[in-house]
Formats: C-alpha cells, structure tokens, sequence
C-alpha cells in the first residue's frame, strides 16, 4: 500500500524540552492507525505537526508525497487532511447547520461569497443534510452548539471533519468525556468511515484501539517506540512495560 | 451524494432562508428614518450627525460584532476618508460629491487594507495598541503637512457641489440629512447582505474559534483582511460625509477621543447585529445634546458616569436588554399586524 502521510526525524522543541523527538512515522493508504502511548508522550503534539497549528522545530511532513512541512493549516485541509480535537472546537453561537455548512462551502470554494445568502445552494444543503443524518443531528440541527450534550458535540466535531471529505483523517481521542452509554454510538459512526479514508487514531482506550487498528504505533516520551501489526504490538515486551503495563495496573 | 434529496433538504433551505428575513423592528427602525426627514425638519443638524456616527459605528460593529477585532483607532479611516473628500472637493479634482465620497472610501480602504496586517495577530490588547497607533501616526502626518491638510488651523475653503449636480447643501441640513440617511440605507442594505452570506458566516467562525476555522479550510487572515478592508470603506464613507455636510475637516477627525466614543456608542446599542451601532448613535447623540443643554460644562462628567455604569453592568447584559427589546418589539408588532386584520383582531381579544 502507498503511503499517504509520512513523517521524516519530526521535532518539536517547547523550551528545552523535546516533546517530539525524532518521529518517523509512515501512514498507508486507507490504514486503521492508531498512535497510543502514556500521557504526555507528544501524541497531540503530533498531530498538531501533522495539520499545522505548530510548527515543527525540525524535520519534514509529507502529505501524498508532496512536502507539507510549511504549508498553512488550511491549505493542508484542502489537500484532504482533516482532524477532530481531543477538547471540542466548536463555534459555540453557530447551529450544527451553519457549522457543518461552513465546512462544505469551503471545500466547494463558496466560501468566500459575500453577496449570495446562505442555504442560497441546494449542492450545499443537501450535502449537510446527509452529513447531519448521517451523524444523528437532524434532530439538533437547529439549536444553538453551546447548548447541545456533549455526546452531540462530539459527533458533531467528528462530523465537521467529515464535511471536509477528508483523504487522511486525523481522530484526536473521539471518545474522550462521553459517558460509556454514548460511545457506542461515536464508535459506530467511526467504525463506519469509508474504507478509503486514511485514518490515524489518537486513542488510550485499549479496547477501542485493538477493535479498531490494524496497525499501532506506540510513542514514548516523544519518539516512536515500537510500531507494528496489533498482535506484534500486544505481544512486545517494551510495550507491556511502559505502557500496557501501567494501565493495567491503574 | 445521495440519489434521492430527503424531504429535509427543503425544509433547512425554508429554514435558512429565515436567517436573512426582515424582521418587523427593522421595517419599523427604517420607516422611523424615513418619517423623520419629513416630521423633524428643526432636527436636521443632529440628525445628520446621528446619520454618519451610525454608519462609522456600524463599520466598527463588522469588524468587533462579526469578526472580533477590537479597535481603539477607528478614526484612523474616518480621517483619511474626511481629508480626502475635503481635498477633492477644495482643489475641484472631483466636484461631484457622491463620487469624491466613494473615492473617499476606496482611499480609507486602502489604509485598512495595508494596516489590516498588523491586528491579524495577537490579543484584545495588541489590537487595541496596534490600532491606537495608527491612527495617532495618522493625525501626526496631517499635523505635520499643513500645505496639504491646513495642519492645526483645519482645511478651509472647501465648496461643496451638488449632489448630482441637483441638490445644493443648505444651512439647514435637509439637504444634508436626506444625503448621509441615503447612504447609510444602502450601505447598511450592503452589509446586511454581506453578514447573511457565507463570507459573514466564516466570520462569525473565524471569531467563534480561529483554531477549528482552519482546521475547517476556512483562510482566517485572508477573511479577516477582508472584512477589515471592507469596515475601512465604510469609516472613510462615514468620515467623508462629516467632511461633506461640514464643507471641513480638521486633525480633530484623527483623534484618540473619536475612536473611543465610537466603542462607546456601539457598545451603548451592542454588538454584532448590524443596529447595534446606528441605536447606539442615536442615543449617544441624543444624549450629548440633551445634557450639553441642562449643563454644558459637565458633558464629560456624565458621560464618564454612563461609560462607567455600562461597563459595570456589563456588555453582556446590554446586549440581553436589547435583544430582550427586539423579541418586545416583535411580539408588539406581530399584535399590531394581527389587529390591522379585523378578521384576526377578534380572536386575539378573545383570548
């Protein structure tokens, strides 16, 4: 399989720490990939990188084979690399309609017009129609962000980056904060992706990862530490010992 | 994409479509406008300048209501705009005062857009220098080229045109009022259009959370140039339209007092529905007038205590008061439409 996203000696200094070290990682073409790894190993930090909210201190980004590394966050989510956050980043005053609008005018390049009026568009509106359905939204789809339950948001993060019809998608902890009897249903929607949609997947949920990836990439303190098919990843020692190990025991 | 639209598709489009509705209170605002042109004659001179306050406020209320950059230097574009429909007009290079006015703007954008890369980056604070020094940086230009600007001693000698060649400014402002009330209706038409699209949109994102607007491809500086650009026009239309009616201009249009009582009359009407900034005007101005006439010394004094008790009230809570006045207002008016009805006036005693 082609690779789609790769990392070259990826560095990101804060100070004098490193909390990326040295990351080469390599992500196939419609790969399951899960980056795990103890609490402030660097995994957002990663994939701040990878979409351009932080520059790297050294090292390379590439995106289908062309050099990302200096491109603009938006201009890398044109060329289909798209993220949800760990912590929502909604627009709290907007509803789920204009939020999800938002996204899909931007990638149809209607954007930026300034004299036609929204829902203007039926390209537009029937497109967030089916992404709201999609993710179970309709029903709040008029209603205020700010107001809805966290379940909701949190859809509707990942939904958000859906409506950019991402090649790579970038999962930040989807699952993180919703109560045990709504995660089912945000699993679902990303057990769901289209197989074509590359995915990396920021997780510490271990049941979630290992139902999930078909390859695993452990990160400690910064650099890659083992990374692998899942059973090989299960099976290595290192791993158990930073990692499994300590959340087995918690 | 689905092969069949589902029946929602036209209720959201039905729905959106209500985003941009007039609202009665705007039909009411606007006809209040008009009516005042024939009901208030004695009123003309205050009048105008409620009409060109508002629409330099409404020019803060796009980039502070709608994208979040805050301003302390507004009257950076009011000046220029005011110079150089003062200059056209004093040297003859444009008579025509409805063309010089839109040239007026275009020069004021161009400042806004050359200055717009300066308040891209950094907090509520930076901003609030950055623009404070710019237009300090622009009243020290003006003072210091008296043989263009007339430098202390203000532009004299300007004459006025008519507008279109037809109708003279008078001393009485009628001319004046129906004039600056003209222009502010259709650039308030304008942006009201331009919030309602999808660029206002992106702005309400781009204020909302700067962060996840990229992460959607939403370019966030390029939209804000923009939309400082555009606010730019609108304060060197406003400053123009001072220059205009007044036939002058002074560094007075430069200064710091200027930038702020503008935050001040936006905040007074509130923030980020287009009105906020021609309500604010018109009390603001009402205001000034009626206390400068109960003591004209102590102006300052009271509207010091007004800015104090706004603050300590709280934005916010304004806001709630005239958000809460509006959904009054329509109830009132939705009654009103009602009882204009004889049919539907029965059933509404009724209850």
């Amino acid at each position: 399989m082609p690779v789609v996203l790769e990392t070259v000696d990826l560095e990101k200094h804060f100070g004098g720490i490193a909390a990326v070290a040295g990351v080469s990682l390599k992500v196939e073409k419609g790969a399951r990939h899960a980056l795990i790894g103890p609490n402030g190993a660097g995994k957002t930090t990663v994939i701040n990188l990878l979409t351009g909210v932080l520059r790297p201190s050294a090292g390379r980004i590439l995106l289908e084979g062309e050099d990302v590394t200096a491109l603009e966050a938006y201009k890398r989510v044109q060329r289909g690399l798209a993220r949800t956050f760990q912590i929502n980043q909604l627009f709290l005053d907007l509803t789920p309609l204009e939020t999800v609008g938002l996204a899909i005018s931007e990638r149809l390049g209607s954007g930026a017009q300034w004299l036609r009026l929204v829902g203007t568009n039926p390209v537009v509106v029937e497109e967030i129609v089916e992404i709201l359905d999609r993710f179970h939204l309709t029903d709040v789809m008029y209603e205020r962000t700010g107001n809805l339950p966290y379940g909701k948001q949190r859809l509707l993060e990942i939904a958000l980056a859906i409506a950019c019809r991402p090649r790579v998608l970038l999962l930040d902890e989807p699952a993180a904060g919703v109560p045990e009897d709504e995660r089912h249903e945000i699993l679902a929607t990303v057990a769901a992706l289209p197989a074509d949609v590359t995915v990396l997947l920021i997780e510490h949920d271990m049941d979630i990862v290992f139902s999930f990836a078909d390859r695993i990439s452990v990160l400690v303190n910064g650099a890659l530490f083992v990374d692998g098919a899942p059973e090989e990843v299960a099976r290595d020692p290192r791993v158990k010992a930073v990692y499994l190990g300590e959340s087995l025991d918690a | 994409m689905v092969a069949a639209p589902s029946p929602l598709v036209g209720e959201v489009t039905r729905r959106l479509a209500t985003r941009a509705r007039w609202r009665p209170y705007e039909y009411v605002f606007w006809l209040a406008a008009l009516a005042s042109v024939f009901l208030l004659p004695g009123k003309h001179l205050i009048l105008t300048e409620i009409a060109w306050l508002g629409l330099f406020a409404l020019s803060l209320d796009l980039i502070l209501g709608y994208a979040g950059i805050i301003s302390l230097g507004h009257a950076a574009f009011f000046g220029l705009g005011s110079y150089i429909a003062a200059l056209l007009a004093k040297h003859a290079i444009i008579n025509e005062p409805v063309l010089a006015l839109i040239v007026s703007g275009l020069g004021a954008a161009v400042l806004g857009f050359a200055t717009s890369f300066l308040v891209l980056r950094g907090s509520d604070l930076t901003r609030l220098m950055v623009t404070l020094g710019v237009a300090l940086i622009m009243r020290e230009i003006a003072n210091q080229i008296p043989e263009i600007t007339g430098g202390a001693d203000g532009l004299q000698g300007v004459t006025i045109a008519p507008i279109l060649g037809m109708f003279q400014f008078d001393i009485f402002g009628h001319v004046a009022y129906a004039y600056c009330l003209t222009v502010l209706f259709v650039l308030f038409l304008l942006a009201r259009r331009v919030v309602y699209s999808p660029f206002g949109l992106s702005l309400r994102a781009v204020k909302g959370n700067p962060l996840r607007a990229s992460s959607i491809s939403i370019p966030v500086n390029a939209r804000l140039v923009a939309i400082y650009t555009f606010a730019a026009f609108y304060a060197g239309i406003a400053g123009a339209l001072l220059a205009q009616t007044t036939a002058f201009a002074s560094l007075d249009v430069f200064s710091f007092e200027r930038s702020a009582d503008l935050l001040l009359v936006l905040i007074i009407g509130g923030t980020g529905y287009l009105y906020g900034g021609l309500i604010g005007a018109v009390i603001f101005k009402l205001m000034q007038d009626w206390i400068a006439n109960l003591t004209p010394q102590y102006w300052q004094f009271w509207i010091g205590l007004v800015l104090v008790l706004i603050v300590l009230v709280g934005r916010d809570r304004i806001g709630q008061w005239t958000s809460a006045g509006r959904a009054l207002f329509e109830r009132i008016s939705r009654r009103f439409a009602r009882n204009a009805m004889p049919s539907l006036a029965g059933k509404g005693e009724g209850r």
